[in-house]
């Protein structure tokens, strides 16, 4: 399940070999050691190119989040002349970066935990009971995963309409769990296969009720399989732009962060607040770096977790 | 499993079902049912056959949209496995063995961690963080130095034919660490001993590369495909937020979602919408297929 734990030992303490003079190289011959060697070098440089695309745009972003629209075009490269922290105050009210912020906390706060809780639920039954239409109900929920989500995406507006859902977050957290589940139930389902069935038996013996059992016994058993999947779940809902720019159009005091964030940039004009739009930038990465350098492995872990059978 | 399972087995799926029936599955059937009519949301919808395919048919937009995925569906996963590939392969197997132990080059840890973060960040962020990388002007990232250099800026998203370029390169810049990552622990489950026999017969890194590795892979890599294939299909967050006006310049960069969503809730034409929604769904299914079918050869046992 994790990537991670089976590789070797990151040699982290071996310094990189370049120019030992007692290598075979020296006696004029092209062996495979230069050969490897020139390889090793080359691809040095490529990953520290790799790694400087990837952490520039970032850090330089963070930097103009404390300029002011002068510095930003006349200086773009330097770092800002004195840290100007009321771009972030600009961002979080006037921007209201803030309430969006929320939103998206509140959001994928609820639609995570309903996922979790009805996908470990029907993964459960479906993976562990026997009873008529069980396959038939397993397949109508794996199916989903097959589907774009833009096909549906004209009906699914007016269901959540016609249930007067429209520009609500209950709406979102129903639409978010019903498009979560597929994944969540495929997943879980598999790994409740996996715990010994020993262990159940004893409960119901013990008298223990079917109910009971799930959450007292099997979710805590199920918990390396529960965490993967709630990281995936979280990641992917906390990232989605399309559903709420669909469902929460019309009540901006509702929109969720990459919403609220593409908008101030889409309709930036020639008057934009270039430095509130780089704090606005800078408030929505740095949680995420924060809590990918607190759990690392276990996101890696969980977003790999569907393509790693 | 004894007494009183139906009631439990009912309460446990009765609201999952629900939800997925209601939200999911009936917009799914409805969408090939909204598709044989001419509804525009006010009056009641009118069945027109399979007029809206035939006006697919001659529609540009919806072509120009077909000629992007092509485009997407052959260079993103190309360049993304490609570099994944290669850099996967310095950080499990480039550095030096020893005691059997294949090794990464110095740094393997720090470099996957950094690549992989992009993964963590919303793609609607990452394409308003781009729309200041390619600012066209000494504001943004890299014309800033260009111009500082002394060059003209490069017009990333405003020249037609850079700009789906520019989009492509930032979602490799986002997917190759996921891939970097998914790539290591298909090549940790190969064992040492393999690499081990092939260098005491002479084998040099480009040939473990290509003799050892890449055969073993051949799943993962499979995998890799249809998932790239599948984003290439979606690309509705980066073509909405980064390009000039949704899909501009001039249509230059626009995808199916992005003309499923304007006809839908810019245009008020329903029907028209969701005809081309199918015409996507049939699209991806066609590709999961072929992939499948055309990439399909033993897998080697180890």
């Amino acid at each position: 399940m994790n990537p991670q734990s089976t590789l070797p030992p990151t040699p982290a303490a071996l310094p990189p070999k370049t120019g030992d003079p007692g290598a075979p190289g020296g006696r004029g011959r092209k062996g495979p050691r230069s050969e490897a060697r020139l390889f090793t070098g080359l691809g040095h440089i490529a990953l520290a190119v790799w790694a400087v695309i990837v952490i520039v745009p970032i850090l330089w972003t963070f930097l103009a989040a404390f300029k002011n629209t002068t510095e930003i075009f006349s200086s773009p490269w330097t770092l800002p002349a004195e840290l100007r922290w009321e771009n972030f105050g600009r961002a979080w009210t006037t921007a209201r970066v803030g309430r969006y912020f929320i939103n998206s906390v509140i959001v994928v706060g609820c639609s995570t935990f309903g996922t979790m809780l009805l996908g470990s639920m029907a993964a459960y039954v479906l993976a562990r009971y026997k009873f008529w239409g069980n396959r038939a109900i397993y397949y109508l929920f794996v199916s989903g995963l097959a589907f774009p989500v833009f096909l549906a995406l004209v009906p699914l507006f007016f269901v959540v309409k016609n249930l007067g859902l429209l520009d609500t977050h209950t709406g979102v957290v129903l639409v978010y769990i019903a498009y979560s589940l597929p994944f969540t139930i495929f997943f879980l389902a598999a790994f409740f296969k996996t715990l010994p069935s020993s262990v159940a038996e004893a409960g119901l013996i013990d008298g223990c009720g079917h109910t009971r059992l799930f959450f007292q016994v099997m979710m805590p058993m199920a918990k390396p399989g529960l965490i993967s999947v709630a990281i995936f779940n979280i990641i992917g809902q906390w990232a989605q732009y399309q559903l709420p720019l669909v469902l929460l159009s019309n009540a901006k005091d509702k929109w969720v962060l990459t919403q609220g964030i593409a908008d101030i940039s889409v309709n930036a004009g020639y008057e934009a607040d270039w430095s509130g739009l780089f704090a606005a930038l800078t408030i929505a990465i740095l949680p995420m770096i924060i809590v990918y350098a607190i759990f690392q492995r276990q996101i890696q872990a969980g977003l790999t977790s569907g393509a790693v059978k | 499993m004894r007494h009183g399972k139906y009631p439990f087995v009912i309460g446990f799926l009765f609201a999952p079902v629900t939800l997925y029936v209601v939200f999911v599955i009936a917009p799914y059937a409805q969408a090939f049912q909204i598709s044989m009519t001419n509804w525009r949301g006010l009056s009641a919808p009118q069945w027109v056959g399979f007029d809206n395919y035939r006006r697919l048919l001659d529609d540009g937009s919806f072509w120009k949209a077909v000629q992007h995925h092509g485009v997407l569906l052959l260079a993103l996963p190309l360049i993304t496995i490609a570099i994944a590939l290669f850099f996967s392969f310095l950080l499990n197997v480039g550095g030096k063995s020893s005691g059997g132990q294949r090794q990464g080059v110095w740094g393997a840890k720090f470099y996957r961690v950094v690549f992989f973060f992009p993964q963590v960040l919303a793609v609607a962020i990452i394409a308003v963080l781009f729309q200041m990388v390619y600012r066209p002007n000494e504001s943004g990232l890299i014309n800033g130095v260009l111009m500082k250099l002394g060059f003209d800026p490069v017009l990333f998203l405003i020249r037609p034919n850079l700009a789906l370029w520019s989009i492509i390169a930032v979602l490799v810049w986002q997917a190759v660490g996921f891939y970097v990552v998914l790539f290591s622990a298909g090549m940790a489950s190969i064992p040492g001993e393999i690499y081990e026999a092939a260098e005491m017969d002479g084998a040099t890194k480009v040939t473990l590369f290509f003799r050892v590795t890449l055969p073993l892979l051949w799943d993962t890599l499979q995998v890799a495909w249809v998932y790239l294939g599948i984003a290439a299909f979606d690309a509705f967050a980066i073509v909405a937020v980064l390009s000039v006006d949704g899909g501009g310049p001039d249509g230059a960069t626009t995808v199916l979602a992005m003309e499923i969503y304007r006809n839908a809730f810019v245009y008020s034409k329903y029907g028209y919408a969701s005809a081309m929604g199918v015409a996507l769904f049939f699209l991806t299914l066609t590709f999961a297929a072929l992939t499948l079918r055309l990439t399909k050869r033993e897998s080697v046992e180890y």
